[in-house]
């Protein structure tokens, strides 16, 4: 028997009895972030490859999704902060080995970059739309001018800021469950399998349609990959890692990550999509639903259950 | 200077003189705690061995914090203490995620507070107000870099443990076991 207690009464707010210092927002700014690296990724990648005409969703669309899921990030991180009012020291400094830093620097960019992007197609999305300020067509005018400058400058801060979402929660090795170097790449999967499922809801042609249908599948396969990777390593590892990993497979967080996240997010789709891809009509919107559901809920197990898992002494 | 805690848990009692020490010397808002007092019963009736620890922040060496905090307002200190600027401090919890031994908690007014070693203390020459007041004189403050004080003798001569080093922040409170 082994029995730890704390005998001095200690019950500080959000770290006892079990850490939850990172709330709900948290998880909804790395699932918005993701989203809006992977639309950007994705923008800025068929743009580059100069299917403008074949990929309207692709690049002129959803991209729209874009700018509002940085804001949503954005404004969930502020709110998140305890000491908001010195905010801005995050810009007073750069620190490559603080994830939060770097995190905040590669947000600092692609921010502005995001909102410029969709300007640029402001007319062409929504052609009733008539600029009578003439800041605003100078700046539209900027916009098209520089798109390919842009997509070239998205593409490393895409990926920068997908990762980011992972790395975010990976660089903790206090918390066994995210301390695992998978993080990065699943995260920025999952960023993009999400963004692929909003190009498909915003896809005009078949094309567009059928092409994004297996990057879908590619990428569930890959994040299945990457999962079955994380969870195998932890079951390879030390204690605290086989304790931390049980909280993925039990109780309410069991229910969350197999039900919801495996089964509802990345299977149930998974089938839908081989079947729409062989040609079987089903409605877009229910495996574009389970996917932003099931990576909602993703970020919401890994960022509570991470918190309460910890070093055993 | 390297500066370091050793206590011993040997004659510890649990009276949690420290922590309220702390907590007036500190000015530690109600309902929270910069050190506590953990008691570990190991073993099966009637076999059991118990071990009473006054814990609180480990200043390690290698800190998690210090690295992740955004802002740098997480740093060392004057002998290696882990001190928090709290004007450069924006709340965002990363220092309290990254610390395996949950030290760090978010004051009321919005910063994150931990102990300092009493740093404000220290600096007059006085000892941390947990050790001036331990009733059982089990805790020990000084210069690990200074072979002669009296912590470097303790860890010289006696058997110690750290807890959970296997995290590698190579902490700088030691338990005599």
């Amino acid at each position: 028997m082994k029995e730890e207690l704390f005998i001095s009464g200690r019950n500080i707010p959000n770290i006892d009895p079990v850490l939850h210092v990172w709330h709900w927002p948290i998880s909804v700014d790395v699932f918005f972030g993701g989203m809006a690296a992977g639309l950007l990724f994705f923008a800025a990648l068929f743009y580059l490859l100069g299917k403008e005409k074949e990929m309207p969703s692709a690049i002129k669309y959803a991209p729209f999704m874009a700018p509002v899921g940085i804001s949503i990030a954005l404004i969930c991180l502020f709110y998140d902060l305890t000491h908001k009012l010195y905010f801005w020291r995050l810009y007073l400094t750069f620190r490559l080995e603080s994830p939060m830093s770097f995190g905040s620097w590669v947000l600092m960019f692609i921010t502005p970059l995001s909102f410029l992007w969709a300007f640029s197609y402001v007319r062409e999305v929504f052609p009733k739309v008539n600029f009578n300020n003439e800041i605003l067509v100078v700046i539209e005018k900027f916009a098209i001018a520089n798109r390919r400058v842009m997509a070239i400058l998205l593409l490393p801060l895409s990926i920068s800021l997908g990762v980011y979402t992972g790395i975010l929660l990976s660089a903790f090795n206090a918390r066994p469950l995210w301390n695992n170097a998978i993080l990065g790449p699943l995260f920025l999967t999952s960023g993009l399998t999400t963004a692929a499922a909003v190009v498909i809801y915003f896809a005009k042609n078949a094309f567009e349609r059928q092409l994004f249908n297996k990057i879908l599948l590619l990428l569930i396969v890959v994040q299945s990959f990457f999962l079955a990777h994380m969870i195998l390593g932890y079951f390879a590892g030390t204690e605290i890692q086989l304790e931390a990993v049980q909280l993925l497979f039990e109780g309410k967080f069991g229910i969350m990550f197999v039900g919801f996240v495996l089964i509802l997010g990345l299977l149930v789709p998974f089938i839908l999509e081989l079947f729409t891809y062989q040609g079987v009509k089903i409605p877009v919107i229910i495996p574009v639903i389970l996917i932003l559901l099931g990576g909602l809920i993703f970020r919401f197990v890994m960022v509570d259950a991470g918190q309460m898992s910890r070093y055993l002494y | 200077m390297r500066l370091a805690m050793v206590i011993d848990t040997k004659k510890c009692v649990g009276c949690s003189d420290c922590v309220v020490a702390c907590q007036t010397e500190n000015d530690v808002p109600i309902g929270y705690c910069r050190d506590w007092i953990t008691e570990t019963v190991n073993g099966s009736y009637p076999s059991l061995e118990l071990e009473l620890r006054s814990e609180r922040c480990n200043h390690c060496d290698n800190s998690p914090c210090v690295r992740c905090c955004p802002t740098g307002a997480s740093h060392y200190g004057t002998g290696g203490t882990v001190l928090v600027t709290k004007n450069e401090c924006i709340g965002c919890g990363a220092c309290i995620e990254s610390c395996p031994y949950d030290a760090r908690y978010q004051h009321p007014k919005g910063y994150i507070d931990k102990c300092t070693f009493c740093n404000h203390r220290v600096k007059e020459g006085l000892l941390p107000a947990c050790v001036s007041v331990c009733p059982t004189k089990c805790m020990y403050f000084g210069d690990l870099d200074n072979s002669h004080s009296e912590v470097s003798q303790l860890l010289r001569n006696r058997k110690y443990k750290t807890l959970a080093p296997e995290a590698g922040t190579k902490p700088q409170v030691y338990y005599l076991i």
